[in-house]
């Protein structure tokens, strides 16, 4: 129990999960269990180049096949779906190129996947084999495949009528940097590289668009991170009426945000169905997940960090490339979050960071898990231990000396966010929270330990690694919370989990405001009839956004729950408790109405008035619009041995406290935690997109492409500091993504600390066994 | 990732299927179907026909008899791993076997098809180089056997003819007493190698080593026996020295490079991985009642 | 060139009989053609185990076996797990107790995967879990409940498990 006033029972429960019981018997229903009647089965033919002109397809073969229904490519798309690219929902001044792709591409491809043309038929096998059979006629053009090479002045053009291949680019600054450093004792320079990969989850993406003619109306079943924004794509490029687009997500198989974004197929398969007039799906197997589902890739940093003797640090500056990838589907937002993410929970006086986002000839870099913030974290918390080292400060003491104190929240940066709004830490005790992890940790002890490794011819070593996470962005997202004529309450909301426990978490949140079990709340979510609008499941969003909607909402149907019931029994809205499904006089418990009955009185009864200033129904919609992004915080520390001889890294110990605010589900919190930490070691040690010279993908299969394995994630221990947030009712923050955020840096950290003896300095991730055994080689030399 | 389309045999008896195989032309073997499912799907491979061995009878199977230990190529992975007989018999064939993929795919996967799929790194192939396991392989025109080496071709090419069917492999386990590792650098557990050592020693009754064998897999497209190394062990004393030596040597093996693994690295990890598993067969041979 | 070929098999206890074309793989004749949609498709390929059933009693990719292959098979789905009377098993309630599923896309292989493990080795320690659970890929959880609930229902299974 949290003890936080506005909560009951439920608020602060590790209860177990009502979505589980259909989800273990296999009864959930994904996008790919969907069985509309007379569904055809598309495939897309894709781009093998990363960059070429399309000077004609030949379909002719594919349609002849039997079983094949249509073969569709730009050309044969409505006007605005052809001649119209996706909109772009970020935009931003930076941005001097703001490329979106068209539907189906048109005179150019510019990465390996891109789609060109949809087949549809009786089966997707079949529709395979048709795909075989279109004939791209390809003119291959120079592809771009490196940021840095990228905005190199003899780089081809990643697309063709660019001049050149910067697609935006910005300063992120404040204070005087040029003086801090000018007066600074020590300056410290260093490159870093940080490659990112793939979100990866267990089900690809998907759709089924279906047309019904006699309606004019298309409902397009997606396996989304919310429905609102692809119902926003297709008014943009259909000529349709909101009421005749309807955006369903059904249970989704992890989202990790490339499953948020607005992509081409989605409008494709709506064109195909409308054609059709039969429903048409989409399933994307591996491969495509591969080249068709937005990553992250590369950054490469090159930083100056300036301190004083003691350590303080004075300034930090320097530039940054940020690989775009082909297109501009999120803006800037994930570079722009790397650089406000750098300064992190320490005292950065001074900042200037030249941002340069470049275009190659890959699919689009989009936000996956952490997005961009783990490249911020990491890139500071290696230049402190390499102050560390070269003061010979301990690593611990040199960071607390850096810290943002309690005393000073809340404190403001000196940076705008992605939100226009400035970086404002509001709460978070960071000195309190490192020294719980390190004291977790036995890092007093670690010295001895590594000792006698050392003298056993062993290597261990340590790694700590702090982040401050801006969380519950805005705009909004809503709920609408309806006790039914028949008593049952449903909760609607924008808020589409793709594993996070919605159905569980906001009817905790409601319950404790109706008085009723959790199993007595459905909530609905997913839906764009349902709820108005929307913006999904994002960016550790949604605790705050639609919890707090929840809340608000679930104050207002208590409150007229009680009203009428109050009206209905003659006594004061005040004498009434909510219990049980029941609204009951205090004291006199045979004085009660159901809800059930509290509801028919709200509908009114024909003919009669309802009291004055009344309007029907037991029903809420509350939409929470916060003022700014809420900061979590979290500190890991990471013990490590390295195998010199084959350069494997072993993780002996892992421990993270985490500050996300009050705590709605402890048991929900701890997955996240665990489950964030796990990609952050798939960012350290295993995953990388790997590339040829002509922006080839090579890593096309989980047996190239490694995902952590159960092997592989050592126990991960957990501690908790709630720091409320004071920008929402529950004082909540988010959650979702603190646990890989500051992964990499601590795992790097620790593998650097353990191969100190060997001189050896890691400035890049992901660090493989190889590298390790290079590095080693090359210090010694 | 649905397979082009093909015809699917399933004969019931050898000769049936090697009749189908003559028969039909871009035909296929199907065996566990753990490798080559897989390319299948990709498209990488697309026959016409598959002829699935799984409906033959007679195929697999683990017979000793003498010094012989003769596995039918049908055997499963699954079967040979829980063999009380091959764990007294052979145990380093239960050692590498813990490494080859996961339960799942050792309960289907067998013998022979991870053999005849040769991937370059793969344990059973280590397995056979270092015993110069014989390989049976039959056809409508009659049965024939062949050493490892004569049947590791090239990079996943075998040199059985189109025609053939492998049938059984067979290997002479050392003697009880033995000492004998299998060490195996991969990015996570059940992965493929990237380097693979299979050591094997013997030591004489004044504790100096009488017998030495080493095969090394993810080097090249095949495991390469390591001779040089094999020759400075023999007669040597079973000592750090001489593992070191041996290591060395097999350090200066070739190695190929790709886009995920440099032969540097290879070479690094055979010499490495050769040192740690001589010294683990060593104490392994140590702890042994001699024969 | 691609004939239809008819298929008997028992899945979850019940016999079922269909046609289908040899290229269709156990898992999606499963999905498709009995509208058990349970087993989910993750990779196609092998690796992430999200397909993974049991074929006579063994976990087995359903990726990579084809549904004629099925042929007089006896196959159990995770909708065949729970007990005959509806109960879920005592792995399922541990799952649901510790966790250990989020998206919930990869829990129907890992439940067959583990099913095995405890059928075959009623206590396993963690090391021997986390290598059997190898063979399944799952994004949200980081293993660690999945591990716990492992345990638990095993313990249970043992008769030494605490109060539910």
């Amino acid at each position: 129990m949290s003890g936080h006033p506005a909560t009951g029972q439920w608020f602060g429960a590790g209860v177990r999960r009502v979505e589980d019981p259909a989800l273990l018997a296999g009864k959930g229903c994904f996008v790919d269990d969907i069985h509309l009647p007379g569904t055809l089965h598309a495939a897309f033919v894709r781009s093998p180049h990363a960059h070429a002109r399309v000077k004609g397809i030949d379909a002719a073969a594919a349609r002849a096949l039997e079983g094949v229904h249509a073969v569709i490519s730009a050309a044969d798309l409505p006007d605005t779906a052809r001649t119209k690219r996706l909109p772009l929902f970020v935009p931003n001044p930076a941005m001097t190129q703001p490329l979106m792709p068209h539907v189906l591409a048109r005179e150019e491809v510019s990465f390996v996947g891109e789609a060109v043309a949809l087949v549809v038929a009786e089966s997707r096998a079949i529709a395979e084999d048709a795909a075989a059979l279109v004939a791209v006629d390809y003119e291959p053009l120079p592809a771009v495949n490196d940021c840095l090479a990228a905005i190199a002045p003899a780089s081809p053009a990643a697309h063709i009528n660019s001049s050149s291949n910067i697609a935006a680019r910005f300063p992120i600054a404040y204070g005087d940097a040029e003086k801090a450093f000018a007066a600074a004792p020590h300056v410290f320079r260093e490159h870093f590289y940080l490659h990112r990969g793939g979100a990866f989850f267990m089900e690809t993406r998907g759709a089924i668009a279906q047309y019904e003619p006699q309606k004019d109306a298309v409902t397009l079943y997606v396996s989304s991170q919310g429905p609102h924004t692809h119902k926003r794509g297709l008014l943009e490029l259909f000529d349709f009426g909101e009421e005749q687009i309807r955006v369903i997500t059904p249970d989704v198989g992890g989202g990790f945000g490339p499953k948020s974004g607005f992509y081409p197929e989605y409008p494709a398969l709506v064109a195909a169905a409308m054609k059709l007039r039969r429903p048409v799906k989409w399933i994307e197997d591996r491969r495509e997940n591969f080249v068709a589902s937005n990553q992250e890739r590369d950054q490469h940093w090159d930083l100056e960090l300036a301190v004083a003797k003691d350590g303080k640090i004075l300034g930090l500056r320097g530039r940054m490339v940020h690989e775009a990838g082909a297109y501009m589907s999120h803006g800037v937002v994930t570079p722009w979050i790397s650089a406000c993410t750098a300064p992190g929970p320490y005292v950065i006086p001074a900042y200037k960071l030249d941002v340069v986002v470049a275009f190659t000839n890959k699919i689009t870099v989009t936000p996956v898990r952490g997005a961009g913030r783990p490249q911020g974290v990491f890139v500071m918390e290696r230049l402190l231990d390499r102050v560390a080292r070269a003061l010979k400060l301990d690593p611990a003491e040199l960071r607390r000396r850096n810290l943002i104190g309690p005393e000073q929240m809340p404190y403001a940066v000196g940076l705008i966010f992605r939100d226009g709004k400035p970086v404002t830490y509001d709460s978070g005790d960071y000195p309190a929270c490192q020294a719980k992890a390190l004291a977790a940790i036995d890092y007093a002890g670690f010295a001895a330990r590594q000792d006698k490794a050392r003298a056993e011819g062993r290597y261990l070593g340590i790694g700590i690694s702090n982040s401050v996470e801006g969380t519950g962005l805005g705009p909004h997202e809503g709920a609408t919370i309806r006790i039914a004529s028949n008593g049952k309450i449903t909760l609607f909301t924008g808020a589409t989990p793709q594993g996070q426990g919605h159905k569980t978490t906001y009817a905790q949140i409601a319950a404790d405001q109706l008085g009723v079990d959790i199993r007595d709340i459905t909530v609905v979510t997913g839906d764009t009839s349902v709820i108005a609008y929307g913006v999904g499941t994002v960016a550790s969003r949604s605790a705050v956004n639609a919890g707090s909607a929840t809340h608000l909402a679930a104050i207002e149907v208590a409150k007229k729950v009680k009203r009428i019931a109050a009206d209905m029994m003659e006594v004061a809205p005040e004498d009434l408790v909510l219990e049980g499904g029941f609204a009951k006089v205090r004291g006199v418990p045979d004085m009660k109405k159901s809800f059930r009955e509290i509801a028919v009185r709200s509908l009114g009864m024909p003919g009669f008035a309802l009291p004055a200033g009344t309007q029907p129904g037991l029903e809420n919609t509350t939409y929470f619009t916060p003022e700014r992004a809420t900061y979590a915080n979290n500190t890991h520390v990471a013990e490590v041995e390295v195998d010199t001889g084959t350069g494997e890294v072993r993780i002996l110990r892992y421990v993270v406290v985490h500050d996300c605010g009050r705590v709605i589900n402890p048991l929900l919190i701890e997955g996240q935690v665990v489950g964030g930490v796990a990609h952050g070691i798939g960012n350290a040690l295993l995953e990388r997109m790997v590339y040829d010279e002509n922006a080839q993908p090579l890593s096309m299969n989980f047996g190239e492409y490694l995902l952590p394995l159960a092997t592989d994630v050592p126990r991960i221990e957990v501690h908790h500091i709630e720091s409320p947030s004071p920008l929402n009712p529950l004082g909540v923050k988010g959650a979702g993504e603190g646990g890989t955020i500051t992964a990499i840096a601590a795992i790097v950290g620790a593998i650097e600390d353990a191969l100190a003896p060997f001189g050896v300095r890691i400035t890049e991730a992901p660090v493989t066994p190889q590298r390790i055994i290079e590095l080693i080689e090359a210090a010694k030399s | 990732m649905k397979p082009a389309a093909f015809a699917y045999h399933d004969p019931t008896s050898l000769a049936e299927a090697s009749a189908l195989l003559a028969r039909h032309e871009n035909a296929r073997l199907l065996a566990g179907g753990q490798s080559l499912i897989p390319m299948m799907n990709f498209r990488y491979v697309t026959p016409d026909h598959l002829i699935d061995l799984n409906t033959v009878a007679g195929l697999s199977g683990i017979h000793a008899s003498g010094e012989t230990l003769r596995l039918g190529a049908m055997t499963r992975q699954r079967e040979v791993e829980f063999s009380a007989e091959i764990g007294r018999a052979c145990p380093i064939l239960i050692e590498a076997l813990a490494q080859v993929g996961h339960r799942q795919t050792r309960n289907r996967g067998t013998i022979g098809g991870s053999l005849c799929h040769l991937d370059p790194a793969a344990e059973l192939a280590n397995i056979a180089a270092l015993h110069d396991a014989t390989l049976e392989a039959e056809s409508a025109r009659g049965r024939r056997r062949l050493g490892f080496a004569e049947f590791a071709h090239g990079y996943m090419t075998h040199a059985l003819a189109q025609d053939e069917i492998l049938t059984a492999i067979a290997l002479e386990p050392w003697p009880r007493g033995h000492g004998y590792a299998f060490l195996e650098l991969a990015r996570r557990h059940g992965d493929f190698a990237i380097v693979a050592v299979g050591a094997l020693l013997a030591l004489d009754a004044r504790g100096n080593i009488a017998r030495a064998a080493l095969a090394i897999s993810g080097l090249g497209a095949l495991p390469v026996r390591a001779t040089k190394a094999q020759d400075l062990l023999r007669g040597a004393k079973p000592t750090r020295e001489s593992f070191l030596a041996a290591a060395a040597e097999a350090g200066k093996l070739d190695a190929m490079s790709d886009a995920y693994v440099s032969a540097a690295y290879r070479q690094h990890l055979a010499r490495t991985l050769t040192q740690r598993a001589l010294e683990r067969a060593a104490q392994r041979a140590a702890e042994q009642p001699r024969a | 060139m691609s004939e239809i070929r008819r298929v008997a098999v028992t899945v979850n206890g019940k016999a079922y009989e269909r046609s289908v074309e040899p290229r269709m793989s156990l898992g999606d004749f499963l999905r498709h053609e009995l509208e058990l949609t349970g087993t989910h498709l993750g990779c196609e390929h092998g690796v992430c185990g999200a397909c993974t059933v049991l074929v006579n009693g063994l976990s087995v990719r359903a990726c990579l076996m084809l549904a004629v292959q099925a042929q007089g098979q006896e196959i159990t789905t995770v909708e065949g797990l729970a007990r005959a009377d509806g109960a879920l098993s005592p792995l399922q309630q541990a799952f649901w107790e510790k966790h250990a599923l989020q998206c919930g896309f990869c829990t129907p292989g890992i439940l067959c995967t583990l099913t095995e493990l405890l059928r075959d080795n009623p206590d396993p320690s963690e090391a021997e879990i986390r290598a059997t659970l190898s063979g399944n890929i799952c994004r949200c959880t980081g293993y660690q409940a999945i591990v716990d609930a492992t345990l638990l229902a095993a313990e249970r299974m043992r008769g030494e498990g605490g109060a539910r």
